[in-house]
C-alpha cells in the first residue's frame, strides 16, 4: 500500500508544472464554486431567516402604501394570532445618502414576542425601553459603523422630516442585539414608533406593514385568509403571506439577474472542470506503456486501477479543499465590504459539504476512464504501441 | 520569415492529432470570453436603458435629501413655484408610486412604477411615441403602459382592465420613449393618480425642459436659493446615470471578478496544452533545429499556434455571447429606485473587441513559456528521446 502511494507521488511529481497547473485550475474552479454558494445564499437570506410561524400583511396595491395603525389591534383579535406588531420603512442613512439601511419604527415592547431570536443583555433592554430616542441596533451594523451603547448618533431619513422640517433624527444607541448567526438580520435597527409618530411632519398613525406571529405554523393559510377577509372592501385592503413567501417574493423581484449570475457561475465551474479533468486524464494516457510494465511485473488490475484513481482523486480533493477554503476567505472578506448591499453574503456549511462531494466526484470521473483503460490494458498491445 | 511560416503550417497540420487538448484550450478561452461579454453586456444594457431617451435640455427637481423619485415629495404650492421658473419652456409635475403586477416570466409580484404626469410630459420626453391605442384621458382611470412593461408584466394589453386594490383601471395604450426607463412604467394623469392614492395635491417630482441647456446653472441656483423650497435639481441625464450606477457597478465588478478568475483557469489550460504540444514534438523540434531552423522561428511558431487557438476560442466565445444574449430582455429591481426596470442586454462591438483582446492575452501568456522551452531544448538530448 505504501509503495502505491509512493508511485502516485512520483507520478504527480514527474511533470511538476503540469500537476501545478492542473491543481491551480481545480483550485480556481472551487473558489468560484464557493462564491456561487455565497451569492446564492445572499439572494435567499430572507427566506432562510423567515420564521414559519410569522406572517406579513401589506397594503394590497403595493407594500410602499401605508396602512392605519388601528389595523394591528384588529389583526391581534383574529383567532390563531399570538401577537402582532408593525414596521414602517424609514429610509434611514448614516452620513452617506447612498447607503440606506433597514431602520424600522416599531413597537419595541412587542418585537421580542415576534422575533425571540433577537437577543440583548437585560440592562440594555431596560435602557432601550426607558429611552424615547433609544435605538436597537444589530451587532453587525454596530460593528460596521463603530457604534457602542450610549453613543448619540444622528441618522437621516430620506422620507420623513421632523416637525421642525429637519431630516436629521437624533438617536441614542440603547441596545445592541444579536440574531441567528446569518448576519442579514443584524444589519437592521429599530426605533420607538411613538418617537417617530409624534415627531414626524406627516403620515401620523400610519404604518408600513404588519408582522404577525401565529400560534401554529400549520394554520398559516387560514389565518392569512382571515386577516385579508377582515379588511376586504375597506379603502385599505391587505395582502398577507408567510414571511418566507414574502421574502421569496422580494428575492424574485431581482428576477433573472440572480439566476443569470448563478447560471454563468455554473458554466464557469464546469468549463474549468473540463479543462482540469482533461489534463488529468491525459497525464494517465501518456503513461500507458509504464502501466503495462507494472502489470508485467505482477501488479494486479485492481492495484493499477486504484493507483490511477488515487492520483486523480488526490489532485481533485487537494485542489478542491484549497479552493473552497480560499473561496470561504474571499466570501468573508466580501461580506464585510458588501455588508451594506448584500447583508446575507456568507459561507454555509452546506456549500462546503457540496463542494467536497463535487471534488471527490471530479476525481472519480476524471480518473474513471483512464483507470478503466488501465485495468483493461492488454500488456502485449501496450508494449507494442511504444 | 519563411522558416516561421513553414513550421507554423506544420504545427497547425498536426493539431488534428492532438485534437482533445487543443479543443479543451479553445473551449476554455471561449468560456472566459463568453462569460465576460455576457456579464458586461448586462451592465451595459442596464446603463443604456437608464440613459437613453434622456436629453441635456431636461431637468428633474426632487426634494432635497431624497434618494429617488419614490421618496421625493412636494406640496402643490411648491410644485407650482418650481413650474413657474422662467427658464422652463415645458413642465410636468408628476406623482410616482409603485403597484404590484405579476411578472410573466416567474408569476411573482413585482414593484412596477406608475407615474401620474402633467400635460407636457410626453413632449418633454422627446422620443415619446404611441405604439398602440391612444393617450389616457384626464379625469378617467385610464393608463398607458410602456413597451417594456407591457412585454414583461401580465395584464397590460390594450382593452384590458386592471384592479389595484379597490380601483379599476383601463389599459388604453402602449408607448415607447427612446428605449429609456419610462418604457418600464405605467402612465396616467397626475390628478387621477393623486385622487386614487389619496395624495391630496402633492407631487413626487417635477420634470422640465429648459429653453437652452446652458440655463441649467441659473435654473438650479434660483431654485436652491429660494427660501420656500428645499430641492435637489439635476439634469435628467445625470440623474439617471446615477440611478444606474449601483447596479451596473455591482454587475461589472462581479463580471470582471469572475472573468479574471476564469481567465487564470483557462490560462492554465492553455499552458498545459502548449507544453504538451511542445513535448509531444520535442524530437521534431530538435530535428528542425539540427537542420538549421533558428530558435526565433521555433518560438514564433509555437506562439502563433497558441494565439490562433486562443483567437478561435475568443471568436467562438464572443459569438456565443452575442447570439444568446444580445437583445435578451429582462426586468430587475433597481436598488436605487426600488422599482422594476426592464432592459435588454447590449453586446456592443466594444465588448466583443474587449473579449477577443482577453483571449489573445491568454494565448500570448499561455504560449510564451512553452515556446521558450521548445527553443531552448538541448538538441542532442531531445533527438535521443
Amino acid at each position: 500500500m505504501g509503495g502505491m502511494f509512493h508511485l502516485v507521488r512520483k507520478n504527480l511529481g514527474r511533470k511538476k508544472l503540469r500537476t501545478l497547473f492542473t491543481l491551480l485550475s481545480v483550485i480556481i474552479a472551487f473558489v468560484l464554486f464557493a462564491l456561487l454558494g455565497g451569492l446564492n445564499r445572499a439572494f435567499t437570506a430572507g427566506v432562510e431567516l423567515a420564521g414559519a410561524d410569522r406572517l406579513i400583511t401589506t397594503h394590497k396595491v403595493s407594500f410602499i402604501q401605508l396602512m392605519p395603525i388601528s389595523y394591528v389591534a384588529r389583526v391581534e383579535g383574529i383567532d390563531g394570532v399570538r401577537a402582532a406588531t408593525h414596521y414602517t420603512w424609514f429610509g434611514g442613512y448614516f452620513q452617506d445618502p447612498k447607503q440606506q439601511f433597514g431602520l424600522f419604527p416599531t413597537n419595541l415592547e412587542k418585537l421580542s414576542d415576534i422575533y425571540p431570536e433577537y437577543e440583548m443583555p437585560p440592562d440594555q433592554r431596560e435602557r432601550l425601553m426607558q429611552t424615547r430616542t433609544g435605538l436597537m441596533v444589530g451587532q453587525a451594523m454596530a460593528d460596521l459603523y463603530g457604534w457602542e451603547v450610549g453613543d448619540q448618533v444622528p441618522i437621516f431619513s430620506s422620507i420623513y422630516p421632523k416637525l421642525d422640517g429637519s431630516f436629521a433624527w437624533e438617536f441614542e444607541i440603547a441596545a445592541i442585539f444579536t440574531g441567528t448567526g446569518n448576519t442579514a438580520d443584524e444589519m437592521q435597527a429599530f426605533m420607538h414608533y411613538d418617537y417617530f409618530n409624534e415627531a414626524r411632519q406627516f403620515g401620523q398613525d400610519l404604518i408600513g406593514w404588519i408582522v404577525t406571529r401565529i400560534e401554529d405554523p400549520e394554520l398559516a393559510d387560514p389565518v392569512s385568509d382571515a386577516i385579508d377577509a377582515r379588511f376586504a372592501n375597506s379603502p385599505t385592503e391587505t395582502k398577507t403571506s408567510t414571511e418566507a413567501g414574502f421574502a421569496a417574493g422580494f428575492a424574485a423581484q431581482f428576477g433573472n439577474i440572480g439566476l443569470i449570475v448563478q447560471m454563468i457561475l455554473a458554466c464557469v465551474f464546469f468549463t474549468l472542470l473540463l479543462i482540469s479533468g482533461n489534463t488529468m486524464a491525459q497525464a494517465v494516457r501518456e503513461r500507458t506503456g509504464e502501466l503495462a510494465v507494472l502489470k508485467t511485473i505482477g501488479f494486479s488490475d485492481t492495484r493499477v486501477t486504484g493507483m490511477v484513481l488515487a492520483e486523480s482523486l488526490l489532485v481533485a480533493v487537494v485542489g478542491g479543499v484549497i479552493g473552497l477554503l480560499l473561496g470561504a476567505l474571499f466570501v468573508q472578506g466580501a461580506a464585510s465590504a458588501l455588508a451594506q448591499f448584500f447583508p446575507g453574503l456568507a459561507m454555509s456549511t452546506g456549500t462546503l459539504a457540496w463542494g467536497l462531494v463535487l471534488a471527490v466526484a471530479l476525481g472519480l470521473v476524471t480518473g474513471a476512464w483512464p483507470a478503466w483503460r488501465a485495468a483493461r490494458l492488454s500488456v502485449i498491445d501496450a508494449m507494442g504501441r511504444r | 520569415m519563411g522558416q516561421i511560416l513553414a513550421i507554423t503550417a506544420q504545427n497547425l497540420k498536426s493539431i488534428p492529432g492532438r485534437l482533445g487538448t487543443s479543443l479543451v484550450a479553445v473551449i476554455g478561452v471561449a468560456g472566459v470570453v463568453a462569460v465576460l461579454v455576457a456579464v458586461l453586456s448586462m451592465a451595459r444594457g442596464f446603463e443604456n436603458t437608464l440613459e437613453s431617451g434622456t436629453s441635456p435640455d431636461n431637468v428633474i427637481v426632487l426634494r432635497s435629501g431624497s434618494s429617488s423619485e419614490l421618496d421625493s415629495g412636494f406640496q402643490g404650492d411648491q410644485a407650482r413655484i418650481i413650474s413657474q421658473a422662467p427658464q422652463l419652456t415645458m413642465v410636468s409635475p408628476e406623482v410616482y408610486v409603485i403597484v404590484d403586477l405579476e411578472k410573466k416570466s416567474s408569476d411573482t409580484q413585482a414593484n412596477v412604477p406608475m407615474r401620474g404626469v402633467g400635460a407636457d410630459a410626453a413632449s418633454i420626453r422627446n422620443e415619446f411615441r404611441i405604439l398602440e391605442g391612444r393617450m389616457f384621458e384626464s379625469g378617467r382611470k385610464e393608463l398607458m403602459a410602456g413597451r417594456g412593461a407591457a412585454n414583461q408584466f401580465a395584464g397590460l394589453e390594450v382593452g384590458n382592465t386592471l384592479e389595484f386594490g379597490t380601483e379599476r383601471w383601463d389599459v388604453v395604450g402602449i408607448f415607447e420613449s427612446g428605449g429609456g426607463s419610462a418604457e418600464s412604467e405605467l402612465w396616467t394623469d397626475s390628478a387621477t393618480l393623486q385622487g386614487a392614492y389619496r395624495r391630496g395635491n402633492s407631487f413626487s417630482v417635477v420634470y422640465g425642459r429648459l429653453e437652452a441647456p446652458a440655463l441649467f446653472t441659473e435654473f438650479k441656483d434660483s431654485l436652491t436659493s429660494d427660501p420656500q423650497l428645499s430641492v435637489r435639481v439635476e439634469r435628467e441625464s445625470e440623474y439617471f446615470a446615477e440611478q444606474s450606477r449601483a447596479l451596473s457597478t455591482f454587475v461589472s465588478v462581479v463580471g470582471y471578478g469572475i472573468a479574471v478568475l476564469m481567465a487564470l483557469g483557462a490560462l492554465f489550460g492553455a499552458l498545459n496544452t502548449m507544453y504538451t504540444a511542445v513535448s509531444d514534438r520535442s524530437r521534431e523540434i530538435a530535428t528542425l533545429r539540427a537542420l538549421g531552423f533558428t530558435p526565433v522561428a521555433i518560438v514564433a511558431s509555437v506562439m502563433a499556434e497558441a494565439m490562433l487557438l486562443a483567437l478561435a476560442g475568443g471568436i467562438i466565445g464572443a459569438g456565443i455571447a452575442w447570439l444568446l444574449f444580445n437583445g435578451f430582455t429582462v426586468s430587475t429591481l433597481n436598488f436605487s429606485s426600488f422599482s422594476q426596470v426592464v432592459f435588454a442586454f447590449a453586446v456592443t462591438p466594444g465588448l466583443l473587441v474587449q473579449g477577443i483582446a482577453i483571449a489573445l492575452v491568454i494565448g500570448l501568456v499561455g504560449g510564451l513559456a512553452p515556446a521558450v522551452r521548445a527553443a531552448r531544448m538541448p538538441i542532442v538530448a531531445a533527438l535521443r528521446e
